[in-house]
């Protein structure tokens, strides 16, 4: 296979300019507000009130449970049968947000069971009220545990971002297929998209490592 | 440490009954940890609870701060606070009893991702919302007594077993309470370690803090306890000096436990 090096450089403007309006910002944007759903969810699915823990669950096993593209195309195409039209970025953060506040939360809800009761009675012992433990003394700790996992549900983000292509996102698979009909040089064209999306994974995850050692002191040894 | 330095939380009335239980009943599910359970702590007084594990004596000491809530029975703290457990607002006055006793865990319980002076002025600066400046010197003042002067940045997993347990003694202290209570405070050090706290607890002792000890140190409760209470399958089995207690016991039950604590072989 002879690689079409110009192709290549001359895609490269697109490509990126799809990961930097595109997929990052969409990635980042969604896992921020994914991330403040999950803590709610989370917290309400360990609440002692039976109908505040079942909604939870109920979400959780709603969003777990069905494909993302199924809830993606259900927001953006979906809705404007009922009346609700939502254009293409705010559709796909929606969509993105709640999957990530879906999977989030069980892995902070287990973090926060990782911390140990002896941890909220210190905090009780102290005068603290159950809030002000949890804010102060479990979820710094908790954070720690979940950083494993919540960067994996980051990095799975990054790559699901494709998926909004198909609701006439510009980001950067889009801008590849794109470029990919007009040369007809599909293989190429999309191994560089690949190429792209694994450096952006590469940066996160010694991102995550960092956070890691940062963290460090935050779990019991 | 000279017992003038100490910074008393109340005037000390010898002999002032500074907490009185009676009738203290705990179960969980069908298991009756505690069977009407009674117990008073004069102001300056060392209390040691002694006794097998399952005896209770860890569930009273949780009692009385709150940790857990009694099925029944009435604590009544210095005249200022009275509660009925039996009674559904048990549940919020337990708060009170809180506010006036501070414990020290068996392990620790330390706030691994805080410094040690962050673990000892979170209470007074966050709950008690006292001046930070003074909460930071107060704390300061009493990790240098119990022999921490320069750990006040270090984090606990830093620091030995005896160590965090000073920093955790130091911790409850700082919340000046009326009542500390010590849950089985060397149980989970080195035995070599065991010295070192011990002491400390006794120089609180002898300055003058009132406290309830859950112990299995036998040497330590002779030398420092002013009563003794054994506790055997949620009862008190026998109370009294320690040395009639553990050097003379009337109960057959207290004589055999002591004996086996002394002679483990």
């Amino acid at each position: 296979m002879n690689i079409n090096w110009e192709l290549v450089w001359s895609s490269l403007g697109p490509l990126l300019t799809g990961a930097i309006a595109g997929t990052i910002p969409l990635a980042l944007a969604s896992f921020s507000l994914g991330l403040l759903l999950a803590l709610l969810v989370a917290l309400m699915r360990l609440s002692r009130n039976r109908v505040v823990s079942a909604v939870a669950r109920i979400y959780i096993s709603v969003i777990r449970g069905t494909p993302l593209l199924v809830q993606l195309f259900v927001i953006f195409y979906g809705l404007p049968s009922v009346g609700i039209t939502i254009s293409p970025w705010p559709s796909a953060i929606i969509a993105f947000s709640l999957n990530v506040g879906g999977y989030a939360a069980e892995v902070i809800r287990a973090a926060i069971l990782s911390v140990p009761k002896g941890q909220w009675e210190a905090g009780h012992t102290i005068g603290m009220s159950r809030r002000q433990t949890l804010v102060r003394i479990i979820l710094p700790q908790a954070a720690r545990v979940s950083v494993p996992p919540l960067s994996n549900t980051f990095i799975s983000l990054v790559k699901d971002t494709s998926l909004a292509s198909l609701i006439l996102v510009t980001e950067l698979f889009r801008q590849a297929q794109q470029v990919a009909a007009f040369s007809q040089e599909f293989m190429l064209l999309y191994l560089e998209a690949a190429v792209i999306y694994w450096i952006i994974c590469l940066v996160l995850a010694s991102g995550q490592s960092a956070l890691e050692k940062r963290l460090d002191r935050y779990v019991a040894h | 440490m000279s017992p003038t330095e100490t910074p008393l939380p109340v005037e000390v009335v010898p002999d002032a009954a500074l907490l009185t239980v009676r009738g203290l009943r705990k179960s969980f599910g069908d298991h009756e940890v505690l069977k009407s359970i009674d117990l008073d702590v004069r102001r300056g007084e060392v209390v040691t609870l002694i006794g097998p594990s399952g005896s209770g004596k860890t569930t009273v000491l949780r009692c009385l701060n709150g940790l857990e809530v009694p099925d029944a029975g009435v604590a009544e703290f210095a005249g200022q606070l009275t509660v009925d457990f039996s009674t559904p607002m048990a549940k919020k006055q337990v708060y009170g009893l809180r506010d006036r006793s501070a414990m020290v865990f068996q392990h620790y319980n330390l706030f691994p991702h805080k410094t040690v002076l962050e673990n000892v002025i979170e209470g007074p600066v966050q709950v008690q919302k006292r001046p930070k400046a003074e909460a930071v010197q107060e704390a300061r003042d009493l990790l240098a007594r119990v022999g921490l002067a320069g750990k006040e940045s270090s984090y606990p997993f830093e620091l030995s077993g005896g160590q965090q347990q000073r920093v955790g003694i130091v911790r409850a202290l700082a919340l000046r309470p009326q009542l500390l209570l010590f849950d089985e405070p060397t149980s989970a050090l080195d035995p070599e370690l065991v010295g070192e706290v011990l002491a400390v607890i006794k120089e609180l002792a002898e300055e003058g803090w009132t406290m309830v000890v859950v112990t299995h140190e036998l040497a330590f409760a002779r030398q420092v306890a002013d009563e003794v209470i054994f506790m055997d399958g949620g009862v008190v089995v026998e109370r009294g000096h320690p040395d009639t207690v553990l050097r003379n016991p009337r109960e057959e039950r207290t004589r055999q436990f002591v004996d086996r604590l002394l002679n483990p072989f």
